[in-house]
């Protein structure tokens, strides 16, 4: 394996490697809970944090952990923090805790999160394995931001809840439904194939 | 360079005379006069509605579509039907907003012309219907000065329409499903009755409907088809209950049964290219139709029909495939490859 210098393992995530737009993993809460700027927030910072969490902890056991049951140690540590997310949550904002409904609980099945154990936190050091789950968190969280920005904004006409068009606004219901999640989702990966492809071609040439 | 004096080539060597652009410019001349009886039953909103519809299916075809693809018609077509299904008192930002999400997420997205599964126009409304659903279902009343604009059609771009109070009314099929108001066959049949810009005036799509049948453009199985189909269906249930369900008539000549069946679900595209999978087709989208119109929560059923069998196109082209002359049929292929199996096992 090729040595990668700190900023190399932190940048990854967050942009050239991104979980969503780029490794499509963790589907399923960026289209369920993306109806909106705050949930998205909530949701991105409940799995930066379980990221976070069971990459700190994998890393620091990885020399105990035996091999063949590893997968089931790396699911055991992350439904320990993703608890803690979930009593957090609720504790602090009761409103957003009921809005993500079982999408907090569901964080545990998030195949990033076991995807950067298994991939990365079991075979390298703590602080590297620490930059790595904080970059993909954070680029798991930017690329919620972005589907979440556009559906609130042309499904209720705010942005985390302050009106931007005025009282006479016309919501696009559709992007407030499921639909819209697709819609969106699709419409940042058309954007972010064309720009990765553009590049390639400017390479090329 | 001298013409060469003999030329090799593949079949085919015998070509016909029609071609993409000339069919689309036939498809558009038919429809004028449907065009026409729109603009003389709904005014100046009708045409409105359709030059913004037209100009956003335009839009992305000419930024992203292949070289010279604007100029083979199909999305000046796609626009011009889109505008023939909406309300015609709707904001003319979302009459674009349709042209273009038609084009550009039902048609381009796919490889442009001959590369989508579903009708780009009622793709179209079909975001608009999901985006907009009380907009869409705004519909004017009839009568009133011809100049005068059937409602907020200048509304600004993301805003909502003012509809003033008294001046919005139903559709023949909503006054039956809510209140239970039969409307007569013989307003349906001339355009009277209020709805979408285009549909009214059932007996000039007929007209028009027959001139691409005859010209071969359309394949009059299918439309055929949704018709029988839904007289049929309906015909049963009102022997059985006439107080509760409606006649086969006031079916068949209401809403955009017309419409959708000469021009939608005939799409060259999206529809089957066997004879056999055009009955199913249509009888297919006129079972589904009858469905909705009565058991389901709207009142018109149409665009959902066909969007739905036009997704089952590629399962009946290839569960119709005819056998090809000469070829072994279904059950003569099966037998030998038992046979083949047996010997492989000896």
């Amino acid at each position: 394996m090729r040595e990668t210098t700190p900023s190399e393992d932190f940048l990854r995530g967050v942009w050239k490697e991104n979980p969503v737009l780029v490794q499509m993993l963790g589907l399923c809460p960026a289209l369920a809970v993306t109806n909106s700027v705050e949930n998205s927030l909530a949701m991105g910072i409940a799995t930066f944090f379980v990221l976070c969490g069971s990459s700190l902890f994998v890393s620091l056991l990885k020399h105990f952990i035996p091999h063949e049951v590893r997968i089931s140690t790396y699911i055991m540590i992350i439904a320990t923090f993703v608890t803690v997310a979930d009593m957090g949550l609720e504790a602090l904002v009761p409103t957003v805790h009921k809005a993500l409904g079982a999408f907090i609980a569901l964080i545990v099945v998030n195949c990033m999160i076991l995807g950067r154990q298994e991939a990365f936190a079991s075979k390298r050091p703590v602080g590297r394995s620490l930059l790595d789950a904080a970059g993909s968190g954070l680029g798991f969280l930017l690329a919620l931001l972005m589907i979440g920005g556009v559906r609130e904004i042309l499904g209720s006409g705010s942005f985390l809840g302050h009106p931007l068009f005025g009282p006479h606004y016309e919501p696009w219901v559709i992007m407030i439904l499921p639909p819209g999640g697709f819609l969106t989702l699709g419409f940042w990966l058309l954007g972010m194939n064309w720009f990765r492809a553009r590049k390639q071609q400017r390479r090329v040439s | 360079m001298n013409k060469p004096r003999l030329v090799l080539s593949a079949s085919p060597h015998l070509l016909g005379a029609d071609s993409t652009p000339r069919i689309m410019m036939t498809v558009l001349l038919s429809l004028l006069p449907v065009v026409a009886a729109a603009i003389y039953t709904f005014g100046p909103s009708a045409f409105l509605i359709l030059c913004a519809s037209t100009l956003g299916a335009l839009l992305p075809e000419k930024l992203v579509g292949k070289q010279g693809s604007l100029k083979d018609g199909s999305a000046l077509i796609t626009g011009v039907l889109l505008g023939l299904t909406l309300p015609p008192g709707m904001p003319l930002w979302m009459a674009f907003l349709g042209g273009f999400f038609g084009i550009a997420f039902g048609k381009l997205i796919f490889g442009g012309l001959g590369q989508n599964a579903f009708n780009p126009a009622l793709l179209g409304r079909a975001f608009l219907q999901a985006a907009f659903p009380v907009a869409i279902t705004t519909w004017p009343k009839t009568g009133g000065p011809w100049m005068a604009l059937r409602g907020d059609n200048f509304a600004l771009p993301l805003m909502s329409p003012q509809v003033v109070d008294g001046t919005t009314g139903a559709t023949p099929l909503g006054l039956f499903k809510f209140e239970h108001v039969p409307t007569s066959t013989s307003s349906l049949f001339f355009g009277s009755t209020s709805g979408s810009v285009g549909e009214t005036c059932a007996w000039i799509i007929l007209l028009c409907g027959l001139l691409l049948a005859w010209k071969n453009y359309l394949n009059w199985r299918i439309p055929i088809s949704i018709f029988a189909t839904t007289f049929l269906f309906t015909g049963v249930l009102w022997l059985i209950d006439a107080n509760h369900y409606p006649s086969p008539w006031f079916m068949l000549f209401s809403g955009g049964m017309m419409l959708g069946a000469v021009y939608m679900a005939t799409d060259m595209v999206t529809s089957p290219t066997t004879n056999l999978g055009c009955w199913i087709f249509g009888a297919g989208i006129g079972l589904l139709v009858v469905i909705i119109r009565i058991w389901g929560g709207l009142p018109e059923g149409m665009m959902y029909s066909i969007l739905f069998m036009n997704a089952f196109v590629p399962f009946l082209n290839r569960a119709t495939r005819p056998k090809v002359f000469g070829a072994p049929s279904r059950a003569e292929l099966r037998a030998a490859k038992r046979a083949q199996k047996q010997e492989d096992q000896t």
